[in-house]
C-alpha cells in the first residue's frame, strides 16, 4: 500500500494512524527504532558539531590535508554503500522468506562491512603510529571520535549481524526475527547517512 | 587489581560522611533484615523487580524520587546552614572542599533524581491509563529505564563513602573538571552515574514517543487526546533529540579524562566554552522535558476539580509544541557573559522573552478553565494555584535575567539561583505533587489525607518564599552563588531568614511522610471503590484503582475529548462486554541484571579497575543477547479467565 492510498483512507482507518486503535506490532518495533535512529543521529551531530569547532585547532600537528588519503576513502565509502545495497537485497529475499538467498546476502554484507573497517583501522594505525594520534591535538581528538564513533558503530553492526544470521538459521524467517531484520537494515543504512556527512565535512573539506 | 581505589577512599578522617553513611547503612540493613525476615523477596522479587508493568514501574520510578529527595533536601539544608553561621569571623562547619560537594551533588541529585524521576514515573504510570491501552510500546525496555536510573542513583550515594563526589558544581564546566584540576574520581563519579541513567532517560523517552503516537485506544485521534499525553508526548520529544548531546558531551569530557585528549583542555587547541555550549543544548531543553509534563498535569487537575473542559485545549497543545522547538534556541542565554557578540546575545535574548509567550498562553488558559468553575479545594488544586502565582513570579524574573545588560550584572549571583529555583519548585515540584496526590488513588486504591496534604502544600508554598526570596535581595546586593563563607555581616539577617525558611520545607516533607502513614494506617475508611473519586474526565479513571494488570479488560472507544466525561454524560450502563483473549508482556529480569552489571561496570570505570569493567561490559552484553534470542515474551489471558477476574472485580450482575 502506497502512502497516497493509506492518506485518502479515513483515519479511523489505519491502526497507530489518528483514531484506529493500536498499530501492529511490527510498525511499533520499526517506529520505536527509528527514533532511536533519530536519537543516534542527534549524538553525531554534537561530535559533527565539535569537530566542525576543532578542525582548524592542529596545535601545530599534522592537518587534515597531510594526513587524508582519498584513495583510501573512496574504497572505503565504496565498500559501505555496496554493504547497504547487499543489505537491501538481502532485506528482499527475507521478505520473500528465501533464506538461503538472505543468508548469500547477509555474508557479503559482512564482508564489506569487515572491508570498510579493515581499511578504517589500518589508516588510524598508520596515523597513531606517525605521531597523529587522538591525544596530539584538539583537531585529531575530535576528527579520531567522530569516525571512530561510527567505526564503531559499523563493529557494533556486524557483530548484529553475525547474531541475526544465526537467529535465521536456528529459527528461520519467522515474524519476529523479520522484525528484528528490518530493525537491522535501518540501522546499516542509517549508518551509511552518518558517512556520507562524514566523508563531506571530514574527508572532501579537509583534504584540499 | 583494584585499580586507583584504596583504604584512602574511605573519609576516615571526616566525621559527618561516616555518620551519614552509618545511619544510612544501618536503615538499608534493617530494611532488608525486614524484607528477610517476613519472607517478602519472592513477593518483591516476582511482582516488583521483575516486573515489566507500566504502573509498577511508575511507582517504583515514584519512590526512588521520594527517597533521594530526601538526599538533596539534606545537601540543601547543609549549604543553607553553613551560610547561615559562616559569616565574618565564624568559619561554619563545612569545610570548603566538602562544601563544594554538596552543592553538586545538590544540583546532581535534584535534577536527575529527584525531578526526572518523578516526571518520567507519572508519565510511566499515566499516560497508558490515558491512552485506554494496556501497556507502553516496549515493556522490557521500560523496566531497563527504570533499574538504569536506579543504578545512577545507587552510584552517585556510593561516591558518600567511598571516594568523593565532584566539586564542580552540577554542570561539571572544564577545564575544572578536567583532569588537570580535578584528578580524583569525583568527576568520574559524576559523569558514569549520569551517562548510565541518561540512557535510561533516552529510551524512556523512546518508548513514550512510540507509545503515544502508535498505540492508542480506538477512535482517540490527535486532537481526543489529554493534555497530559500531550505534554508527555512534548517531553519525550525532547528526551529523544537533548539527551544524546548530553552524552556526546560527556563522552567526549571523559575521553579527555581517560584518555588524554584535548576536547575541553586549555592547551593543544581545545575548547573550553564548548562545553558549555553542549552541555546547555541539552540543558535548556532539560528544562521543559521538566515542566511541560507539569503543565500537562495542572491541566488536567484544573479541569477536573473545575468540573469544566479545560479552556481552548487547541491553543494549549499549540504552546507546548511551540515551547517543544523554541526551548532549542535560547540555550547561550545561560552565558551571556561568554563574550559573543552583542547582536548574538540580542538574539538570544529575544527568543528567550518570546518562550515566555506560550507559558503566557497556558496560563490564562488555567485562569480561564477556573472562571466560572465550581472549583473543589483539594490538595492538587492547592499546589496548582500555588504553582500559578509562584510561577508567574519565577517567569517574570526570567525574562529580568533574559535581559543580556541585566544579566552581566546578576549573572552567577544568587539572583538566579532564587529564580531557577523559584520555576522548578514552584513548577515542576508543585507540579509533581499535585500529580501525586492527584494520581494516588488510582494507584492505590485508596485516597490520601487531605488535611495533612493541606498542611504540606502551605509548608511549602511558605517555606519556598521564605527560603529564596531573601536570595533575590541578596543577589541584588552582589552575593555570588556557592559562597562557602560570607564575609559581608550585612548580609545575617536575610539569611537566617531564609535558613527558617529551608526549615519550613523540612517540615513540608514531614507532612508528606505523615501524610503517607496517616493513610496508609486508616485505608479502609478512605477506599476509592468506585474508580473514580474526583469525578475526573479522562480514561483512567473509566478502570478501577488500582487498575487490574491489564488496564481495560476492553479497550474503550473514544469518540470526543474528555472521552470519560462523556462516557458518563451519556450514562453508558455498565452492560458485561464480550471479553477477547489478550495478551500481556511477561515479566523479566533482564532489566535487574543489566542494571546489576551497569552498577558494577560504572564503579570499575570510575576506578580505573580495567578487568571488572570489561566483564561487566561482556556481562551486559550476554544478557542483551539471551534476550534478543528470547521468543516467549508474552502470556495469553484467554477471554473466559478474563471474565472470571472481571466479575470477580466488578461484582457484574450483584447487587450493590
Amino acid at each position: 500500500m502506497t502512502i497516497a492510498t493509506i492518506d485518502a483512507l479515513s483515519p479511523e482507518l489505519v491502526p497507530g494512524r489518528g483514531g484506529g486503535g493500536p498499530a501492529p506490532t511490527r510498525t511499533v518495533v520499526a517506529y520505536g527504532f527509528w527514533l532511536f535512529i533519530i536519537s543516534d543521529i542527534t549524538m553525531f551531530s554534537a561530535l559533527f558539531a565539535a569537530y566542525a569547532v576543532l578542525s582548524g585547532r592542529t596545535a601545530d600537528g599534522p592537518t587534515g590535508s597531510e594526513l587524508f588519503n582519498l584513495r583510501h576513502v573512496f574504497i572505503e565509502t565504496m565498500c559501505l554503500l555496496l554493504s547497504s545495497y547487499t543489505c537491501g537485497l538481502g532485506a528482499l529475499s527475507a521478505e520473500r522468506r528465501q533464506r538461503d538467498r538472505y543468508l548469500v546476502f547477509a555474508v557479503l554484507t559482512f564482508v564489506l562491512g569487515a572491508a570498510f573497517l579493515y581499511i578504517e583501522v589500518s589508516e588510524f594505525a598508520g596515523m597513531v603510529s606517525r605521531g597523529a594520534g587522538p591525544s596530539r591535538s584538539a583537531f585529531l581528538s575530535a576528527f579520531f571520535t567522530l569516525v571512530g564513533m561510527h567505526g564503531a558503530h559499523v563493529t557494533a553492526g556486524l557483530i548484529w549481524l553475525t547474531y541475526m544470521m544465526a537467529q535465521v538459521v536456528a529459527k528461520g524467517l519467522r515474524p519476529r526475527v523479520l522484525q528484528r531484520l528490518l530493525c537491522f537494515s535501518l540501522f546499516w543504512h542509517a549508518l551509511d547517512i552518518i558517512w556520507i556527512g562524514v566523508i563531506t565535512v571530514v574527508y572532501l573539506m579537509g583534504a584540499p | 587489581m583494584l585499580g586507583n581505589l584504596t583504604w584512602a577512599a574511605i573519609p576516615f578522617n571526616q566525621p559527618l560522611p561516616l555518620y551519614a553513611m552509618g545511619v544510612v547503612g544501618i536503615i538499608i540493613l534493617a530494611v532488608l533484615g525486614i524484607i528477610t525476615k517476613k519472607g517478602w523477596w519472592p513477593y518483591l522479587w516476582r511482582e516488583w523487580l521483575t516486573s515489566v508493568d507500566h504502573k509498577r514501574i511508575g511507582v517504583m520510578y515514584l519512590i526512588l524520587a521520594l527517597v533521594m529527595l530526601l538526599r538533596g533536601y539534606t545537601d540543601a539544608i547543609m549549604m543553607r546552614s553553613q551560610q547561615a553561621i559562616a559569616i565574618g569571623g565564624a568559619q561554619g562547619y563545612l569545610p570548603p572542599d566538602h562544601y563544594n560537594q554538596i552543592f553538586s551533588s545538590h544540583g546532581t541529585i535534584m535534577i536527575f533524581f529527584v525531578a526526572m524521576p518523578f516526571v518520567i514515573g507519572l508519565m510511566n504510570f499515566v499516560v497508558p491509563l490515558q491512552l485506554g491501552v494496556r501497556d507502553v510500546a516496549f515493556p522490557v525496555l521500560n523496566s531497563v529505564s527504570f533499574w538504569l536510573s536506579a543504578s545512577g542513583a545507587l552510584l552517585i550515594n556510593v561516591s558518600l563513602v567511598i571516594g568523593n563526589f565532584a566539586r564542580t558544581g552540577w554542570m561539571g564546566y572544564p577545564p575544572l573538571s578536567g583532569l588537570a584540576f580535578s584528578p580524583d574520581a569525583g568527576v568520574d563519579y559524576y559523569l558514569w552515574l549520569l551517562q548510565i541513567s541518561g540512557i535510561g532517560t533516552l529510551f524512556a523517552g523512546i518508548n513514550m514517543v512510540t507509545t503515544i503516537l502508535k498505540l492508542r485506544a480506538p477512535g482517540m485521534t490527535y486532537f481526543r487526546m489529554p493534555v497530559f499525553c500531550w505534554s508527555a508526548l512534548t517531553s519525550s520529544i525532547l528526551i529523544i533529540v537533548a539527551f544524546p548531546i548530553l552524552t556526546a558531551t560527556f563522552a567526549m569530557l571523559l575521553l579527555d579524562r581517560y584518555l588524554g585528549m584535548h576536547f575541553f583542555t586549555n592547551d593543544a587547541g581545545g575548547n573550553v566554552m564548548m562545553y558549555v555550549n553542549l552541555f546547555w543544548a541539552w540543558g535548556h531543553p532539560e528544562v521543559y522535558i521538566l515542566i511541560l509534563p507539569a503543565f500537562g498535569i495542572f491541566s488536567e487537575v484544573i479541569a477536573t476539580f473545575s468540573g469544566k473542559p479545560l479552556f481552548s485545549y487547541r491553543s494549549m497543545i499549540l504552546a507546548l509544541l511551540a515551547i517543544c522547538v523554541l526551548s532549542f534556541m535560547v540555550w547561550l542565554h545561560h552565558f551571556f557573559t561568554m563574550g559573543a557578540s552583542a547582536n548574538v546575545n540580542a538574539f538570544f535574548g529575544i527568543m528567550s522573552m518570546i518562550i515566555g509567550v506560550p507559558t503566557g498562553v497556558k496560563v490564562f488558559n488555567w485562569l480561564f478553565t477556573m472562571f466560572q468553575g465550581r472549583i473543589v479545594f483539594t490538595t492538587p488544586v492547592l499546589f496548582s494555584i500555588g504553582f500559578m502565582v509562584t510561577f508567574v513570579i519565577g517567569g517574570m524574573t526570567g525574562i529580568l535575567l533574559a535581559v543580556p545588560p541585566v544579566d552581566f550584572v546578576l549573572h552567577n549571583s544568587v539572583f538566579l539561583v532564587a529564580h531557577f529555583h523559584n520555576v522548578i519548585i514552584g513548577g515542576v515540584l508543585f507540579g509533581v505533587l499535585a500529580g501525586y496526590n492527584y494520581w494516588f488513588p488510582k494507584a492505590f486504591g485508596f485516597i490520601l489525607d487531605e488535611r495533612w496534604g493541606k498542611a504540606s502544600f502551605w509548608c511549602w508554598l511558605i517555606g519556598f518564599y521564605l527560603a529564596f526570596t531573601p536570595l533575590y535581595a541578596l543577589g541584588l546586593m552582589g552575593m555570588t552563588r556557592r559562597l562557602q563563607h560570607i564575609a559581608d555581616p550585612n548580609w545575617r539577617p536575610l539569611l537566617l531568614v531564609a535558613e527558617l525558611g529551608a526549615i519550613i520545607v523540612f517540615l513540608a516533607i514531614v507532612c508528606m511522610m505523615v501524610q503517607l502513614y496517616v493513610s496508609i494506617r486508616t485505608r479502609e475508611s478512605r477506599r476509592d471503590l468506585t474508580g473514580d473519586p474526583w469525578n475526573g474526565r479522562t480514561l483512567e479513571w473509566a478502570t478501577s484503582s488500582p487498575p487490574p494488570a491489564y488496564n481495560f479488560a476492553v479497550m474503550p472507544r473514544v469518540e470526543t475529548i474528555d472521552a470519560f466525561w462523556e462516557m458518563k454524560q451519556r450514562r453508558l450502563a455498565a452492560v458485561e462486554p464480550a471479553y477477547e483473549t489478550i495478551e500481556m508482556p511477561r515479566n523479566s529480569a533482564t532489566a535487574f541484571v543489566i542494571a546489576f552489571f551497569a552498577v558494577a561496570t560504572g564503579f570499575a570505570l570510575i576506578w580505573h579497575i580495567w578487568w571488572m569493567a570489561i566483564l561487566g561490559l561482556l556481562a551486559i552484553f550476554v544478557t542483551v543477547l539471551v534476550f534478543g534470542w528470547s521468543e516467549n515474551r508474552e502470556r495469553e489471558i484467554p477471554a473466559n479467565e478474563m471474565a472470571r477476574m472481571e466479575r470477580a472485580r466488578l461484582h457484574f450482575g450483584r447487587p450493590a
